[in-house]
């Protein structure tokens, strides 16, 4: 785990966008005696945001949407590739 | 190598302002950064040149070299040497500024005239970033992709040594923490995913962990019945043929599959399909047997 205030000094962004971004439930934040704390597997989704938001100047409604867009991306796909091996069973020559 | 025109990779005219420039460049950034099209090489690649636009028309200097020389790049070297005089002082006390993670592959046409990637993007601030991820792709046959076995990789000149677990399959995508880029300003380094391909292997299907193939039986063997042996993934197989077997008819060989990915020990079935082979070239003895047979 890496302490919020920490990350946000390393990366020279403000408290305020990691608790609106975890406000919005985009990320998870452990508070342990007042400290907030992310753990170790959000931070590339983390920096994902920060790119998002400070480089492409995409808004906290924004990068909602576009999280839940690109799950749906993911799903399908890994959809499309579990039907090219499905496809591949009927296909002969190869 | 090409002159590449970064007014038009842009959409915009020779005489924008700065603020065109970065409206520009951010609407075309928000159509083609990689976070945003994830697993798109030609998105990727996009995102690469407005970068590069970006890179050299949102800094004064280089924007004035560029539309000084830029169609005459071969000559920049010329223009470098006088200027070199010129700029010593501020070259030096120049500070590097933050750098966008998916930026870092410039054109053969900005190297030659810029000499490489000095700076990146606009933001102003010093930030840590993770370095760039990196992808790659591995092509096995599926006997490899059976067994777990190592390989070397050789990834932008560096041998990786990975291990491949039995039972991958095809498009599945492998994440090896720590061998991507290095990390920008002290960040950590990226990742390095590797996707694999396997091929089709002659006379066997595979579907998730099931194997699928098809066993010529001659029609002696299907009538009678009797034992054959066959090649599996996994070797040698003694089969035991009912008598009258028909044509099309199928078994399924438990745990002779493919491997279960990461569940050691655990096997997809192996489906068999009898394909009975009709005797050609009989001798007018067992024509006549046959004829035998069909009246009896």
């Amino acid at each position: 785990m890496i302490a919020v205030d920490e990350f946000c000094a390393s990366h020279n962004i403000e408290i305020s966008f990691i608790s609106s971004l975890h406000q919005s439930g985009l990320i998870e934040i452990t508070t342990i005696k007042n400290s907030g704390f992310i753990e170790a597997d959000q931070l590339r989704q983390l920096e994902k945001y920060i790119r998002l938001y400070y480089e492409l100047d995409i808004n906290l409604e924004g990068i909602e949407t576009i999280d839940h867009l690109l799950l749906h991306i993911n799903s399908m796909q890994d959809e499309i590739r579990s039907l090219r091996n499905r496809l591949r069973l009927y296909e002969t020559g190869e | 190598m090409d002159y590449v025109d970064y007014y038009k990779l842009l959409g915009i005219e020779k005489t924008a302002t700065q603020k065109d420039i970065k409206s520009a460049y951010r609407k075309l950034a928000r159509k083609y950064h990689p976070d945003l099209n994830p697993n798109d090489k030609d998105a990727k690649r996009k995102f690469q040149q407005i970068n590069e636009a970006n890179e050299v028309l949102s800094d004064t200097g280089k924007r004035k070299k560029y539309d000084q020389y830029g169609k005459d790049w071969q000559h920049s070297d010329q223009f470098e040497k006088q200027q070199q005089y010129q700029n010593q002082a501020s070259e030096a006390s120049r500070s590097r500024s933050t750098r966008t993670q998916s930026d870092g592959d410039f054109s053969d046409f900005f190297e030659s005239l810029f000499g490489g990637a000095s700076s990146g993007y606009s933001r102003s601030r010093q930030v840590k970033y993770r370095g760039e991820d990196y992808t790659a792709e591995v092509h096995l046959e599926l006997t490899d992709a059976y067994k777990t076995h190592k390989q070397t990789l050789n990834v932008n000149g560096e041998k990786i040594r990975i291990t491949v677990p039995g039972g991958i399959e095809n498009g599945q995508t492998i994440k090896i923490a720590g061998h991507g880029g290095k990390g920008i300003n002290g960040g950590p380094d990226g990742d390095l995913y590797i996707t694999f391909s396997i091929a089709n292997h002659p006379g066997i299907k595979r579907l998730g962990n099931d194997l699928f193939t098809t066993v010529d039986l001659d029609l002696y063997l299907a009538v009678l019945g009797g034992e054959k042996t066959i090649d599996t993934l996994d070797g040698k197989v003694k089969l035991k043929i009912k008598p009258e077997t028909q044509n099309g008819s199928k078994v399924k060989l438990k745990n002779k599959g493919f491997p279960v990915y990461k569940n050691e020990g655990q096997f997809g079935d192996l489906f068999i399909t009898y394909k009975i082979k009709i005797p050609t070239n009989l001798t007018e003895k067992q024509k006549a047997l046959f004829k035998q047979l069909s009246e009896s």
